[in-house]
């Protein structure tokens, strides 16, 4: 800053130095003109004659002194804050509309870059893939399927591609109560022992599984996440070589992950060897589809090599096992990286063309305020330009204070963005990769660039309509108004029309997710949905290792559960609708003839007790549900829903016909209502099984009431905990929240949506009324309605007036009233209805259609693009 | 003003340093005495704005070339701002006049080659 001082001095030093040497001089020459003849004034005109301007001689010498750029630019930033200082209502709401723009768009950014561009945590990730099962049938082309424990080994055994295969699966454990602490469910996934090795990653603490502990016959092993150690066991490193129980099995903890390590997924808390927790016979079979595999590709090979060698492998087991009609013919592969922000990617782009389109919005709405201001100003710079003000430096002064008003919007926008993270962090930390999402270099320079751009953007809009070919028109309407001049309106005109056209687009857009949504919310899930509460609850096999003491568990709880006062009905269910596919059977119908080889049935199926149809309301269409009498092996009862019934027997009475699975031949005793499994799913066939039969140990209770539901959660722990203290429950959620919880992708892309679409909206406002303003005060419109505007003006109604000129300006907005040719803002409109249809195909479709999703929002901006362009004409 | 700006253009740039240089070989004299003398001696030919000398002078001091201080004139009573060669400044304008001899010299090759000839 002295140096700022220093310079300062001597510059004014230097100043008056020139003049004085300037001033000496000019007398020098007219005492020698007078010496010449010349007499009085005539002399003096004469000096300055012959000695030229001294206004442009002062300026063309101080500029051989000056710093030259530097100082200029210092003078355009001094010029530029002194201009907007004066003007603090239009500053104020350009910055404020740069800061939202930008601010939306480096927040967007910061999170698409944390989670969609930076690359996996893990060694080499571009060489890892994650690989699926494909066409079980020969035209299928279902999405990606999980991989049988028989297809990895045969994979793994054979393939030349890979350096190494590795198998994940996520499931939940009861981690049991210890010193004090209550027993809880964890989000867990089983590693094979090498999964670690070939992401290739390092326990921060302990060691890595090793073959030897991933087989039935090893003692169990445990590796912890940094979170749990902390959280659970003080992160107190002792914990190394104790053991835990999970799920009442014994298990070593070896080692603790490091903190960012969250695969394969970030609420996972513990990883187990899968050959060791997994039955053999899982791990044996092709038909038992549940695992994820990861590989890491050798060197040299491609993608679609390492498919085509584990296809081969794939369509030799399927010839093997032609008898088995579920075992898969090909492999498929996709990035890691792909898979593992595959349900955010979509939603995470389309909310980046939102922002895109808002900072255009705000972008044309400052140019638009710019301009609005130059027509106002336009005698100053005429004026300017009548004294010699270069072009040049005028552009370089709007620019100058374009990048002003831009650098101040970003640096709040900045602020904005950090305060939306945080706030998303808070919310979403269920995202995937949300924790690699902060404010580093790269968004550091992102905001630069969009500040740069904006201001480049506006700047040259507003520097361009100032043409400097009619000065002398603009000097002669010092006396008149400015209301005939026509050229800027239609700039401006054109400029707003834009915005509200973008507006439009981003409202229809809005309006359309928010629309699905709400439709999405009241989907009829076939069951009721208030008055329900679920919890849920699993008992480990290793305690409960005989169908009658699981049977026996279940009943005495549903008893003791059902008995407590206010309970109008209990269940259980391995799955309530709306909790996820869950699993699926294959079944065939004893009493049809056999279906030909490599063909065979599958629905989804569920164990549920007799009383779970009447607690979670699923209506009994036809018979009855299970007999309460027949348990464990004597329990050979199926329930159907109605489109089992409607898909495999069209022409007949199910009544009375028997399902054969694994072996054992059910009848089937009713036909229950339909229900989705999840929120946005058609409804499938369900064959439900008795859970009577002592078979399945996790699963759902349900607790319907018409009291407060909340009030149910405590006494049902107590019983729980009375039956067995290691018994953790969790997820106690009314249907209503897991509903909510299931949609909350949805909900969270429509808020954010609609609170972009309002922004614009409110941007778009800015920009009629400000401008509006801006220009009235400048130009006194009472010149062009006279009575109107002067019969309000003589009320004090100051708002009406500029309400009015709002009002009008957006209905000839709409309208295109003017000149008939000028419709842009109904054009904008139809464009975005035609971009509509396929954002609704894309929300009322099933997920697997979420492809069209991208293609939508091309022709959502192509629309926006086609408005323009026909607004320029 | 306007007739004059031909013969202003006619100067080449950075001839006009080299004539104040020359001009300030005699001994240290001030933007009016330059103008003057430059006018005098090329009889009347350049009739340059005195003015355009002053951004020119100061170009030169900025270079190190002359340096400048306020001096009574002896003839009249005030102070005026006079402009001294300095040791490199002389450098500058022998540097200056050969590379402007080479340039005539090579204009008039181009220009009168039937002199040569003869």
């Amino acid at each position: 800053m002295n140096w700022w001082h220093i310079n300062r001095w001597q510059t004014k030093k230097r100043d008056a130095d020139l003049e004085r040497e300037l001033r000496s001089d000019l007398e020098l020459e007219e005492e020698e003109q007078r010496d010449s003849g010349i007499s009085g004034e005539e002399a003096r005109y004469a000096a300055l004659r012959a000695f030229g301007n001294p206004t442009l001689i002062r300026e063309q010498t101080r500029a051989i002194w000056s710093w030259n750029w530097l100082e200029s630019l210092a003078r355009d930033l001094r010029f530029s804050l002194r201009t907007l200082r004066r003007t603090p209502g239009f500053t104020v709401i350009a910055v404020l509309v740069m800061a939202l723009g930008i601010g939306a768009n480096v927040a967007l950014f910061t999170v698409v870059r944390g989670v969609l561009l930076k690359p996996l945590p893990f060694q080499d990730p571009n060489r890892l893939v994650m690989l699926y099962e494909a066409d079980l049938y020969e035209d299928d082309t279902a999405g990606f399927n999980v991989v049988s424990g028989g297809m990895y080994a045969e994979w793994k055994n054979q393939n030349l591609s890979y350096r190494s295969l590795a198998l994940a699966q996520d499931i939940r454990v009861g981690l049991s109560g210890s010193g004090g602490q209550l027993p809880e469910k964890l989000n867990s996934a089983l590693f094979s022992w090498d999964m670690l090795r070939t992401l290739g990653v390092q326990p921060a603490l302990g060691r890595d599984f090793t073959e030897a502990d991933d087989n039935p016959a090893a003692s169990g092993t445990v590796l912890l996440s940094w979170g749990l150690w902390k959280r659970r066991f003080g992160g107190d490193p002792a914990i190394l070589n104790q053991t835990i129980d999970l799920d009442a099995q014994p298990h070593t903890v070896i080692g603790v992950m490091p903190a960012w390590f969250d695969f394969p997924d970030p609420s996972t808390q513990l990883w187990t060897p899968v050959y060791h927790d997994k039955p053999e016979a899982t791990m044996l079979s092709f038909s038992n589809h549940q695992f994820r595999v990861v590989g890491r590709l050798k060197p040299g090979v491609s993608a679609s090599q390492g498919v085509a060698d584990l296809s081969i492998i794939s369509q030799r087991v399927h010839n093997e096992h032609l008898n088995d009609p579920f075992v898969f013919r090909s492999a498929k592969s996709r990035p890691l990286l792909e898979h593992i922000v595959g349900e955010i990617k979509k939603p995470l782009y389309v909310l980046l063309e939102a922002t895109c389109c808002l900072l255009l919005i705000a972008c044309l709405n400052v140019a638009n305020l710019l301009v609005a201001r130059a027509a106002a100003r336009r005698k100053e710079l005429a004026i300017r330009t009548a004294l010699g003000g270069g072009w040049l430096r005028l552009i370089g002064e709007r620019l100058m204070e374009c990048l002003l008003l831009s650098a101040s919007g970003g640096a709040l926008g900045l602020l904005l963005a950090l305060a939306a993270l945080q706030w998303l962090m808070q919310t979403r930390h269920d995202m995937s990769r949300i924790e690699s999402v902060h404010i580093d270099g790269v968004v550091a320079a992102f905001t630069v660039g969009v500040i740069i751009i904006c201001a480049l953007f506006s700047g040259l809009i507003a520097a361009f309509s100032i043409s400097d070919k009619r000065i002398l028109g603009a000097l002669h309407e010092a006396t008149r108004s400015v209301g005939g001049d026509s050229a800027r309106p239609t700039l401006r005109k054109v400029l707003l029309t834009l915005e509200v056209g973008l507006t439009v687009i981003l409202l229809i857009g809005a309006g359309l997710l928010l629309k699905s949504y709400e439709r999405l919310r009241s989907a009829d899930m076939g069951c009721i949905t208030q008055d329900v509460i679920s919890m849920h609850l699993g008992i480990p096999d290793a305690r409960y290792p005989t169908s009658a003491q699981r049977a026996n568990f279940y009943d005495t709880l549903l008893d003791r559960v059902g008995a407590l006062p206010g309970v109008d009905a209990a269940g259980f269910v391995t799955s309530v609708p709306g909790q996820g596919y869950g699993m699926d059977w294959s079944f065939s119908v004893v009493e049809h003839p056999p279906l030909p080889q490599g063909s065979g049935l599958f629905a989804l199926s569920r164990w549920a007790d007799p009383k779970y149809f009447r607690a979670i309301g699923i209506p009994i269409l036809r018979g009855r549900t299970f007999d309460a009498g027949k348990r464990l092996d004597a329990a050979n009862e199926v329930v159907i829903s109605q489109s089992f019934a409607a898909q495999y027997f069209p022409n007949e009475d199910p009544l009375g016909r028997h399902l054969r699975v694994r072996g054992k031949d059910f009848v089937i005793v009713g036909i229950v209502g339909d229900t989705r499994y999840a929120i946005g799913e058609t409804p499938r066939p369900v064959q439900y099984y008795p859970l009577d039969a002592g078979v399945e140990t996790v699963g759902t209770l349900v607790i319907r009431s018409s009291h407060d539901l909340e009030q149910f959660a405590l006494p049902v722990q107590r019983i729980v905990s009375e039956m067995d203290p290691d018994l953790p429950v969790s997820d106690v959620l009314t249907m209503n929240q897991l509903l909510g919880k299931s949609t909350l992708d949805q909900s969270f892309n429509t808020a954010l949506l609609v609170a972009f679409a309002t922004l614009s909206l409110v941007l778009a406002a800015v920009g009629l009324f400000g401008v509006d303003v801006v220009h009235r005060n400048a130009t006194d419109d009472r010149n062009r309605h006279p009575r109107r505007a002067g019969r309000k003006a003589r009320t004090g109604d100051a708002e009406g007036v500029a309400g009015w000129n709002a009002a009008r300006g957006l209905g000839k907005l709409v309208v295109g009233t003017r000149k008939p040719a000028w419709k842009p803002a109904s054009c904008c409109a139809i464009c975005s209805m035609g971009s509509s249809r396929s954002i609704r195909r894309f929300m009322l479709e099933s997920p697997q259609r979420c492809s069209q999703w991208p293609r939508s929002h091309v022709s959502f901006l192509h629309g926006a693009h086609r408005a323009s362009i026909r607004c320029k004409h | 003003m306007a007739k004059q700006a031909p013969q202003r253009v006619g100067l080449l740039q950075g001839t006009l340093d080299m004539l104040i240089l020359r001009t300030l070989l005699y001994g240290p004299a001030h933007g009016h005495q330059i103008g003057k003398h430059i006018q005098r001696t090329t009889n009347e030919f350049l009739q340059m704005q005195h003015g355009s000398l002053y951004p020119a002078l100061h170009r030169l001091e900025k270079r190190g070339w002359v340096v400048s201080k306020w001096e009574t004139a002896p003839d009249r009573n005030r102070e005026f701002k006079y402009y001294r060669l300095t040791d490199k400044g002389r450098k500058q304008l022998v540097t200056e006049e050969s590379q402007w001899k080479q340039m005539a010299e090579a204009v008039a090759r181009v220009m009168w080659p039937a002199r040569e000839h003869n």
